[in-house]
Order: structure tokens, then sequence, then C-alpha cells
């Protein structure tokens, strides 16, 4: 099938770091949480605190795959006036001050259905988001959004797992574009982590598939962690532990702190230290 | 709206649709579970042994066939068609739902799992689970709503008798849909022994024609008990609808025979027009939820809004997907019936025929009320009295305003 002309920016985000030897660090926040303005100033702040490309959560009222921290978020941001027209509002705000960080839209698949599939892609790519990651829309799936958004030149990031055995593996492969996301354990997010061997071989059985850099997430919560998994792939993924700090950071009312965006922005900078780490170990 | 097809009966697709209706909206994760569950369902529907064990245990531990009986005095009340009762509130445990249970644990048997999850409502699929994973040695977690939890207490004792987990779910609701969301991060994180036994026909393919296949015993029997108590087929067929497991299995062998009506009757809560209520058909649109596109309530910004309903087993966002194929090829219709009227065809129920209903089937009931007088006398009408009420007294009392 055809595919359109991307944005470019993934691909040469990850041409950058591929040149300075390193792995990219991908932070995930929830866009509204705990208000539009607060979650667009995280947002705005984030390249500058390390991050190489940003997961922007879309809210869905039923998401099954995440854990507590995730589902909270949700909620926070629901209550903040989180809309999927809003969230293409922040990227479109975010765009004027930053044509280079790429975007990527994590969410399910029904406000993205409800806004309409053609209408969604063209505002998308309008507003400057780059990819989208849908949990729910396995490649059985593939011609309710996948192809479209190929076609419409919007990157579709498949999600390989540790249930997704050599079978299965090149159907997951066949029409995902920008790079490949490796959730490291059978698991919801925010929960257990997985062993950095496993993640090793994982990644290692991904990479004779594709040629696709793999990022990897679900159980990352500390630089530590996110060193060992910059040792390993192309980059790594953290989320639950940056919406906890969001979560940390809020006063009685459930209002955001003057100390909230900081304290995000300043675990941001010690996860995107952390890989940036990894890099150099791997140099000397 | 697409032509009429050259059968009812032949769905789903080899990818799950019912028209656009179905599918598989899963994470990668349980991308491969759903597809094993799919090739050990078609390999049992295959092995006449697989029937054969099932139709023993229906026949000695379930107790069917159920009977079908004619309603002498609410037909009499009503005045107008002949109404019959499917009987599958006589079932062991009381609701129809042990069938779907009993032939879903078979088939966990059958794929080596040792642990059943399931989500529950009002309880009776989790007592249903419960009941089968104590008869065979399983391992059994219930997720239940909080809010469920405690308006359904007697439910919650029996689980736990049974020898049942159940676990209460606080996120989103605390109902229904929220322990359907927390039984599927469950089988996430536990994909090597579980089983998740869903309880409706709705879910990700294969589970809406699996647990219709389990279910249309009852419309089977139907068939053969009305043949034999009146010579032919029924004219109309009339069942309620959470997400809508009673009403396929009485509806699916008759979907092919045109000349028999078939209502489904979905919770109208407060209204329709109050926004308060469980009727994804007639209040909702198509949406993908819980691994199938289908009818839901939803916003605009498409997430899903809370239903209400006075009967916890049809307070349900969704409907089964196949539900809502027949709805849109017009070959169901369906209605909707409001918390008043089910609980005036409770008390009807209670008084006039000595059998307290289930609160879900007074819905349908309750139907039967406004069209019965208007059908002549010799109009077969059969409803699918789907459970029993003993499990809500207590909700009962609440709204007649006795205190237990």
């Amino acid at each position: 099938m055809s595919r359109g002309a991307t944005s470019g920016r993934i691909e040469a985000r990850f041409e950058k770091l591929a040149g300075e030897g390193r792995a990219a660090f991908i932070p995930f926040i929830m866009a509204a949480d705990p208000d539009l303005e607060t979650s667009f100033e995280i947002l705005q702040g984030l390249p500058g605190a390390g991050a190489d490309l940003i997961e922007l959560g879309v809210i869905f009222s039923d998401p099954m795959a995440d854990g507590p921290a995730i589902q909270a978020a949700g909620l926070r941001a629901k209550a903040g006036g989180a809309r999927l027209d809003r969230t293409l509002d922040m990227v479109r705000r975010f765009r004027v001050g930053d044509n280079d960080t790429p975007i990527i839209l994590m969410g399910y698949y029904n406000p993205m259905y409800i806004y309409g599939v053609e209408r969604f892609l063209a505002d998308a790519a309008e507003a400057g988001v780059d990819g989208l990651i849908v949990v729910d829309l396995p490649p059985e799936e593939d011609v309710e959004l996948c192809l479209p958004a190929l076609a419409a030149g919007m990157h579709f990031i498949r999600l390989a797992t540790p249930t997704t055995d050599d079978a299965r593996l090149p159907a997951v492969i066949a029409n995902t574009s920008g790079f490949v996301y490796y959730v490291a354990i059978a698991g919801i997010t925010g929960t257990k982590s997985a062993d950095a061997g496993e993640i090793q071989s994982a990644v290692e059985r991904l990479k004779r598939h594709t040629d696709l850099p793999v990022a990897v997430g679900f159980g990352i919560k500390t630089p530590e962690q996110a060193e060992a998994i910059a040792a390993i792939a192309d980059a790594a993924v953290v989320g639950s532990a940056i919406v906890q700090v969001v979560a940390d950071n809020l006063d009685a009312d459930g209002k955001a702190t003057p100390e909230l965006v900081g304290n995000v922005l300043g675990l941001s900078q010690s996860l995107a230290n952390g890989v940036r780490a990894a890099a150099r170990k791997a140099a000397e | 709206m697409s032509a009429e097809p050259n059968s009812y009966q032949n769905g789903p697709d080899e990818h799950g649709h019912f028209g656009i209706f179905g599918g598989r909206f899963v994470a990668e994760t349980l991308m491969p579970l759903i597809l094993e569950v799919e090739q050990a369902y078609e390999d049992a529907k295959a092995d006449p042994g697989f029937q054969a064990e099932l139709d023993d245990y229906l026949t000695h531990y379930v107790g069917r066939p159920s009977p079908l009986y004619f309603a002498e005095r609410i037909t009499e009340h009503f005045g107008g068609a002949k109404l019959y009762f499917k009987r599958d509130e006589l079932n062991h445990t009381g609701a129809h739902k042990i069938n779907n249970c009993m032939g879903q644990i078979l088939l966990a048997r059958r794929m080596g799992k040792k642990r059943i999850i399931a989500e529950t409502g009002a309880g009776q699929h989790g007592v249903a689970t419960a009941t089968v994973c104590a008869r065979f040695g399983l391992e059994c977690v219930v997720y239940m709503g909080a809010t469920d939890i405690e308006r359904q207490a007697p439910n919650v004792f029996r689980m736990k008798l049974l020898g049942a987990e159940v676990i209460p779910v606080t996120s989103g609701t605390a109902t229904l849909k929220d322990a359907m969301n927390d039984a599927l991060r469950d089988w996430v994180s536990n994909v090597d022994d579980t089983y998740y036994l869903i309880g409706t026909v709705a879910g990700p393919h294969p589970y809406p024609a699996m647990v219709r296949d389990f279910q249309k015993v009852i419309g089977e029997e139907t068939r053969v008990q009305m043949q034999a108590a009146e010579g032919r087929l029924p004219d109309s067929l009339i069942a309620c609808i959470g997400g809508g497991s009673n009403a396929m299995g009485l509806f699916y062998p008759f979907l092919d025979d045109t000349d028999v009506r078939i209502i489904g009757v979905e919770a109208a809560g407060h209204g329709i027009e109050t926004g308060a209520h469980a009727a994804s058909l007639t209040g909702g649109r198509p949406g993908v939820l819980h691994g199938n596109r289908t009818f839901l309530l939803q916003d605009d910004d498409g997430q899903i809004l809370d239903a209400h309903s006075i009967s916890a087993g049809l307070d349900y966002p969704g409907i089964g997907p196949e539900h809502s194929w027949l709805h849109e090829s017009g070959r169901v219709e369906y209605v909707s019936v409001t918390d008043q009227e089910a609980l005036d065809a409770f008390q009807l129920c209670s008084r006039l025929e000595g059998i307290i209903p289930a609160l879900e089937p007074s819905h349908a009931l309750a139907h039967v009320g406004k069209i019965a007088a208007d059908l002549p006398a010799d109009h077969l009408m059969v409803m699918n009295l789907c459970g029993r009420g003993d499990k809500d007294v207590f909700t009962i009392a609440d709204a007649l305003g006795v205190e237990l």
C-alpha cells in the first residue's frame, strides 16, 4: 500500500541521535493533566529537560492497558478539560516554538474514531503531530486507522509485546513506521519491571525483523533503569513515574502547586541524564 | 442500511465482524491469547465429544431443558397474546448465565488453564463462574465494581462461599464496565495460566459468537417445546438486553424464520430523555470499547458515559455487537422500558404467577404489557424469563420504601 510523505521529524531525530551514538529519551505526559495550561507548560519545557521525542497522552474513559498512575492522570486530565481537539491545539501551540521535537499521540481508538478518522488524520498532521500509538488497534484491525494513517503520512507506531511470538512478529512489524515500541512486560503500565537481560534478547529479536529503531517502555521508573534500557535499545520511554510527579504536586483542591512544572521537568532531566550516561559508558 | 442478507445466522465473518460491528480491538499483549481461545473453540466445536460432555452437564448439573410455561394468569390479565415464559430462571444458580459458564469452563479445561477470571455486574455471572470453578476445582477471581458489591451483597457472599476471590473495582465508575477493564488488565498481566470467562455476547472475537453459541440452547429448546405445545413456531419472541446474552440465546435459532417477530428490551432507567439510562441502541452510537465496535453510550469526545438502570445486570453502556447489527439490519426491534415500568411488572409477575422474576426480565415483561392487548388471542409470544428475583429483593424493598 502507498505511504504518504511524513513530517520527517521522527526519522531526523533518530538519525541525529545515531550520529551522537546514544539512545533517545521519550517521556510520556497526559495532555491537560492536571489542567490545560500547566500541561502545556510541561510540554513546552520537556525538550529543554532532555526529551528527544514526546508521547502525549489522549484521555480515554476506559484505559484497559493502563495501571493506576496513568488511570489517575486520565481522570485529572478529564477534570482539567482534556478533549482530543484541545490536545491537538496544544501540539499546534508547541510547534510555534519547536519544529524539531517529534510528538506522538498515545491513546485508545474510540476518541479518534468518534472525531472521524479522515478529519483526525488531517487535523493531527496540520497541528504538527508526527505519529500515533493506539493501544487497542492490533494488526488485525489495520484497515481502521493504521493504513489510512500511513497513507496520510502519519507514522503508526506499533506495540510489540512479550506475547508476540516469532510467527506473529512479521505481521506486527509489517505496517509499523517511525519506530517499534517494545512493551517490556506482559502487564499494564506502571506496575512490574522486566529484567534487563530479557529485554535485551527481546530487542535483539525485534532487530532481526526490522531496521526501525526499537523503543522500550512499561516498567521504567528510575534514571538507573533508563540507563540500563538505553544501553540495549534505541529509546527508553517513561510514563507512570512522570505522571506520578504530577499527582504528588497538587494542593488539597487538586490544583497544580507552583513547584509542579519544575519537579516534572526535574525528573525528566534526571531520566534523560540516565539515558545519556549509557551513551558515555558505551563510548568509553 | 445494507441489503437483507441471505441468512442472519452466518455471522460473524472470520475477523469477527457482524457487518461493521464486532472485531478484535485489544492490546497486542492479548491478541495471541484471543487467537488461542478462538482456535481452541473451533477445535472443540468440531469435536463431538465436547458437545456430548457439555450436554451431559447441562442435563444433570444445570437442569436443562428449562420448561416452556404458559403464563395463563398474566395472559388473562393483559388480554390478547398468549404468553409463554421460557423458564431459564429455573437453571442451577437461578439464571441463564450458567449455560455459557459451563461451555467456557469445559473449554478452559481443554486448554489446560488453571486460573479463571470473570467480571460481574449484578453478580449472576460471577456466581455462575464461581460455581463451575468450584465444580472443576479451578482458581476463580471475580472483578466486581465497588458500587455493585454494595448493592448485591448476597451474591458477593455466594461467590465467597463457592471459593471465589471477589476483587472490588474502584477505578472509573466502579460498575460493570470498570470490572471488565480490570479483568482485562488482569488477563494482560497473567497471560500464561489464565482464562478470561466473559459473561455476555460482548468483548473481542470470538467471545460474542462463542457466548451466543453456548446460549442458543434456549432458543433451540423453545422451538421444540413450542412445536410440542402448539404444533407451530411462536409468532413473537421478547427478551431483555444488557450485554444481550439471554436475548441472543433465544433469538438466534429464529433469526431466519422471518415471520417470527423479535423484540429486544433495553433499560431506559429514569427515562431516555433524562440521560440516566442504559439503552445503548436507543440512546447511543457506534464506537469501540472492550474489544469490539458496537453501540455505546458516549459523549462527543468518545468518552464512555455511565449507564443507569435499577437492574445491575442491565447497567452497561454497551451491547453485544450482533445486536447492533440486528438493529441496523432491522431484523430485531429494540425498545426500552423504565425502572418504574420494570418494578410494576416485577410485582405483577410475583402476584399473578407465583414467580418472583429478576429485575432484568421484568423489563421484558413490562414491554409485553404494552403490546399484548393489541395482539390476537392466537398470537403465540415467548418471553425469556432469564433469571429469578431473589437477588433483587433488597433493591425492590428499597424502591418500594420497605425496610427489611
